[in-house]
């Protein structure tokens, strides 16, 4: 379960680049950007100069000169008052750029998700890309939020104390960078340490958490086989590893703190001391020692706020390196230039440009043909070969043969979720390659083995299928799937609303609702897979009418592992290793004493 | 809560060491600027430089001692933190390990995972903060009050003021943030359960054309999103400035009355400058105490939700002198019914019958007709509501869990295998299994012809939940896993579903031929499956409908035959 390409999630491959990348965002918001900069530095630069009224402060009181107080403790408030306001409306134009940048983040990736191809889902884990949109946008959201600001007042901070402490003193400011020198170095040794332990905390956590979430998933079948004890031997090996790894971290991680304010401490000793030598020697005066002092608890802490960010800032650059190549997948190409279209009395057409420049109406009837088709998932591994079929308008086309025998892919190439590699695919005597991808899809319905439905009502789920369905097309297509019946019986009835996917059904349920769905987008070509396994027969049979009056007078192709199901298709197909081995219909199939008929008398031979 | 604080026992010398080191270095802390003063009012007044270099020094080593008991403090709090956490995850993984299925059902899976994750790391970390914040931010308070008023009491009136405004501005603004954070996350699972629904069910998204649709959607969330962070933060951002502002207004106030003493002679500069650093110290301890409160609230929940799982007993336990062997395979359900715990309705309703040892009984019946319930039974997955389920003679009750367990074998309807070996796997079923035993049992469920083709046998490699397996393959090695048991009963759920019908056949013949004293359970969508089973029990809304032989309820279960013909659809007709 350790992956060592989860470990290496922690480090950006190309900071910089991803840094930039993440600047370009902010064009959408330049005036926040400016603004919120400035505001910034303005609140840090007042910071800096209150700190430095101190020094003429507590001098005009040692020289007891009243008015000159009083001026620079009215100087100080205004400063005062700017830092409050300007501090203010900075962390909100940052705070609002961040949330901005943000939401354009998300939708870009949402956008851009919509058009990416099914091979991009069908090769990715759905936890990876889960984590992607979450976890990922999350630390990129927060590190915007509060280390952007962070960064620039504590560049602000360390340049105009520097600034400020030359001024006042350049032999006190050398001892001071002497000092810093040695806390970089501490920051360094401590820094090194820390990143690696915190990697191995992660790696511990990843372990640590994809073995709770196997256990937990399966731990009915720990229950049935006794396997309790066996189980929190290995939890425990597991659980020491996480302990170690965490404490380590922790110890490396919030050392810091200690270390380099104890460090300034030392820094406030020494400067203490030589300042009053300073002040002995006539060479500065207490305000000026005051305020130095003042700038040495000052210039440490935000390089100390850095450092401990620095872990954090890092996974959040990984995270928008994923996220950014996910905005950079390619795209489902779309090359079809053939459009389907309607005449005055709602017949389609595909309106198929000619190479003078004209068109050609060819009426849709869903005639579809498969002429020496090759296809394989990746290059070298052909997973079907030599296809050839055709399906007449209004004719059942059905599919049997073991599992992974090529199926289900042949139902992907139908609508193009993936490209076919060698032969071609005419949908009404048209190469479907020609053919727009959004309207060839229009033409067809889908009926998958997994059922996927969405938040909302069921209405909403039947409706997907035909956004302008009336209501009672809705419960026409509902009464057609036999799903009217358990729908009327919900609470709301067509107003219930369904949990993420549909998990308040039943399995069988859920797969009426998604027939009702193909049913109402009143498709040409209808392509069922698997769609009855989870019924069972009685309930299959109930609906199989209403699945006769849905195929009526549309192209369908069935894929089922009943074999009662396939049993009156105009032409069954028997794939056998990604070709079709025997073709016919049933009796002929029968009558062949083939394959088909094997698969069939596996029922009758044990009478 | 006490009975989540008795899990730092084992760490409690670290427990009490940390906040004991950092006393120490808030004393430190607290030292410095006092000593400062120091070498300003007495060693630069008095142009002392051996005084000065005197008090210098110890600065230097009262700063090196803090270091060293801060990096002390900070290992013995992460490991009295660290320490804690895995003692509550390994409480709270035990506990889970002896839940009934009832228990599970309540929890469900998904909850069980962010308690035993989530909930116990943060609960290590507020263990860890309290042991460090809640010690170091009120004593640093304390002391740097106490050092105020030591160098000018009246002068430490102004803190009368700056304290209370500082607690106000921050409990208001937490008070008012609190309801917006939460409205945030809601809003942030309100955006990820669009993501989510399209990352899984993008073939239906786009075979229906509705990238659009689900585009309008996600902005609508989006934007919401966006504007509720939005609010909840602009409250929180008032936060610094706020602070920063009294901090200041303190200082120019102890300016102001303490620049007047000064020049009276009353107080010294050193002093002066001293008391300004103090200020910061107890003004942003303040603010250090609420963060630490706000952390607390979070570590409280998951204590909380930890606790829920630690409070929970399971139902099912072996009894007290508990019959370790059992006789027979044999079976018998005596006027059985079962609710399942917190539902109201009878799923199984007088359920009577009788399975001799070794002989097969088939169950078929719709869906929702109550077939797996009344199995789960035979090994007290769940216990009877009413009547008793007897197995070789006793009651299950009666007999030790483990035992009945393993002599009662159950292939569950969802096949889960585990990340590891195949050999590992199937070693479930028998710790102490040898290979042949493996492959004898691999052989009857007609798994070994594609395990023997791997190059790695019985070494090949399981992904996480059996990914790289067919649906049939799944089925056909949990079958075997089962086997390697050598149970008395061998009850399968609906697990030859994915299996074609040549192989589901070959299973039963070995099963027939090769289990003759294995009493075999077997419930199927497929008449085929059960056709030749000794007895078969029909199904209906929770009653046995009828109990025969295929041929009995061909002729007496209008249900059977219905079945039966659905599947038989034309090849009659041969």
């Amino acid at each position: 379960m350790n992956d060592p390409k989860k470990l290496k999630r922690l480090r950006p491959s190309n900071p910089m680049k991803t840094i930039k990348r993440l600047f370009s965002y902010f064009r959408f918001n330049k005036i926040l950007f400016f603004l919120g900069v400035l505001f910034v530095i303005i609140s840090s630069a007042s910071q800096i100069l209150t700190n430095a009224m101190l020094s003429p402060i507590i001098d005009s009181l040692v020289k007891l000169k009243m008015d000159v107080f009083i001026r620079y403790l009215i100087i100080m408030g205004v400063l005062v008052v700017a830092i409050a306001v300007f501090q203010y409306y900075g962390s909100l134009f940052m705070a609002k750029l961040a949330q901005r940048t943000i939401h354009k983040i998300r939708e870009d990736m949402f956008a851009h998700m919509e058009k990416l191809p099914i091979s991009f889902f069908d090769t990715r884990s759905h936890g990876e890309l889960m984590s992607t949109f979450t976890n990922d946008v999350d630390m990129l959201n927060m590190t915007l939020e509060q280390s952007v600001s962070q960064v620039i007042i504590s560049i602000i901070s360390v340049v105009g104390t520097f600034a400020v402490m030359l001024f006042l003193s350049p032999l006190l400011t050398l001892v001071v960078a002497l000092m810093l020198l040695v806390m970089f170095g501490a920051i360094r040794y401590v820094g090194k340490r820390s990143a690696n332990s915190f990697r191995n905390q992660q790696a511990a956590l990843a372990d640590m958490n994809g073995y709770i979430e196997e256990m937990m998933s399966g731990q009915k079948v720990v229950k049935v086989f006794n396997y309790e004890d066996r189980a929190i031997k290995t939890f425990l090996t597991k659980n020491e590893e996480l302990r170690k790894a965490s404490t380590r971290a922790s110890t490396y991680g919030v050392m810091l703190l200690p270390v380099m304010g104890n460090l300034s401490f030392v820094l406030y000793a020494l400067v203490s001391m030589l300042g009053a030598f300073l002040v002995i020697a006539n060479r500065m005066t207490i305000g000026n020692i005051a305020s130095f002092l003042q700038y040495t608890r000052t210039v440490s802490r935000p390089i100390t706020e850095v450092s401990n960010q620095l872990n954090t800032l890092f996974a959040a650059l990984a995270g928008a390196e994923r996220i950014f190549n996910i905005l950079d997948e390619e795209v489902e190409v779309d090359e079809g230039d053939v459009r389907l279209v309607q005449d005055e009395d709602g017949k389609s057409y595909w309106k198929v440009p000619m190479e003078n420049g004209e068109y050609q109406m060819v009426p849709l009837r869903g005639h579809i043909t498969f002429k020496d088709v090759n296809f394989g998932y990746t290059k070298g591994k052909t997973v079907l070969k030599n296809i050839n079929l055709y399906a007449k308008p209004g004719q059942k086309i059905a599919f049997v043969g073991s599992t992974g025998a090529g199926k289900t892919t042949i139902t992907n190439l139908i609508n193009r979720f993936y490209e076919i590699d060698e032969g071609e695919i005419l949908y009404d005597g048209i190469d479907i390659r020609r053919i727009n991808k959004f309207d060839l899809r229009s033409t067809m319905s889908i009926v998958l083995q997994d059922v996927h439905l969405f938040e909302g009502t069921v209405a909403d789920n039947i409706r997907y299928g035909r956004l302008d369905a009336t209501d009672e097309e809705v419960v026409e297509a509902a009464k057609l799937a036999n799903a009217h019946y358990f729908i009327t019986n919900l609470p709301d009835g067509y107003n219930t609303m369904l949990t993420a996917d549909g998990q308040n059904l039943s399995q069988g349920e859920r797969q009426l609702l998604s027939i009702a769905r193909a049913a109402v987008a009143n498709p040409t070509i209808l392509i069922l897979d698997e769609a009855t396994s989870s019924i069972d027969t009685r309930t299959e049979k109930l609906i199989a009418e209403g699945m006769d009056k849905l195929m009526e007078g549309r192209t369908t192709f069935v894929i089922a592992h009943r074999l009662s199901t396939v049993r009156d298709a105009n032409a069954i197909m028997v794939l056998e290793n990604g070709q079709i081995i025997e073709r016919g219909d049933h009796q002929d199939l029968m009558n062949q004493r083939g394959r088909y008929y094997a698969l069939n008398m596996g029922q009758i031979e044990l009478e | 809560m006490r009975r989540l604080l008795s899990y730092m026992k084992k760490y409690t010398v670290y427990a009490i060491l940390c906040p004991l080191l950092m006393i120490l270095e808030v004393v430190a802390d607290v030292v410095e600027p006092y000593l400062m003063s120091r070498i300003v009012d007495i060693g630069i007044a008095n142009r002392d430089i051996g005084y000065i270099l005197r008090t210098g020094s110890l600065m230097v080593v009262v700063a090196l001692l803090g270091m060293t008991f801060g990096i002390i403090s900070a290992h013995t709090g992460a490991r009295a933190g660290y320490g804690f956490a895995a003692e509550v995850r390994k409480a709270a993984f035990e506990k889970i390990q002896s839940f009934s299925f009832t228990n599970l059902d309540q929890f469900t899976v998904s909850s069980l995972i962010t308690r035993i994750t989530n909930d116990c790391n943060i609960l290590g970390q507020v263990a860890m903060m309290s042991l460090r914040l809640a010690i170091r931010a009120p004593f640093l308070m304390l002391m740097a009050l106490i050092m105020s008023f030591t160098i000018n009491a009246s002068l430490a009136r102004v803190f009368m003021v700056a304290i209370p405004l500082t607690a106000l501005s921050i409990i208001m603004i937490i008070k008012k943030a609190g309801p917006l954070f939460r409205k945030l996350q809601s809003r942030v699972d309100r955006v990820n359960a669009v993501i989510q629904e399209n990352l899984t069910g993008i073939r239906v998204v786009k075979s229906f054309n509705r990238q659009k649709f689900e585009e309008e959607k996600f902005k609508e969330r989006n934007d919401n999103l966006r504007d509720t962070a939005l609010r909840a933060v602009s409250t929180v951002i008032f936060l610094f400035p706020i602070l920063n502002l009294v901090i200041y207004s303190t200082i120019m106030a102890v300016l102001w009355f303490g620049g007047k003493q000064l020049m009276v002679g009353n107080m010294g500069s050193g002093e002066l400058i001293s008391f300004i650093t103090y200020i910061t110290q107890v003004l942003i301890s303040l603010m250090l105490i609420s963060m630490f409160f706000m952390q607390l609230l979070r570590g409280i929940a998951s204590g909380g939700r930890i606790l829920e799982v630690l409070n929970t007993e399971s139902e099912i336990k072996s009894p007290i002198n508990a019959v370790e062997e059992i006789e027979d395979g044999s079976i018998t359900f005596e006027n059985v019914s079962f609710i399942y715990p917190g539902s109201r309705e009878k799923v199984l309703k007088d359920i009577n019958f009788h399975v001799d040892s070794g002989e097969t009984l088939g169950i078929i019946g719709s869906t929702g007709s109550s077939k797996t319930s009344l199995v789960q039974l035979i090994p007290r997955l769940y216990d009877v509501t009413e009547g008793a389920v007897i197995v070789g003679g006793r009651d299950v009750r009666d007999y030790d869990l483990v035992a009945l367990r393993d002599q009662v074998a159950f292939v569950l309807q969802k096949n889960t295998l585990f990340s590891g070996t195949l050999r590992e796997n199937m070693k479930w079923g028998n710790e102490n299994a040898t290979d042949e035993e493996i492959i004898e049992a691999l052989k009857k469920a007609q798994a070994w012809e594609f395990v023997s083709k791997y190059e790695d046998g019985l070494d090949h490699w399981v992904e996480q939940g059996g990914s790289n397996f067919s649906g049939g393959q799944k089925q056909r090695l949990c079958i075997a896993r089962a086997l390697v048991k050598s149970p008395k009963i061998i009850i399968l759920d609906d697990s030859t579903s994915a299996v074609d019908v040549a192989t589901d056949a070959k299973i039963q013949k070995a099963f027939k031929e090769e289990l003759r004293e294995v009493t075999k359970i077997i419930i199927a969508q497929r008449i085929s499956s059960i056709q030749n089973a000794d007895r078969i029990i029909v199904m209906h809304e929770g009653r046995i409908e009828s109990i025969g032989d295929h041929d009995t309820l061909m002729n007496t279960s209008p249900i059977y035959r219905e079945i039966y013909e659905s599947q038989q659809k034309g090849v009659i007709n041969q």
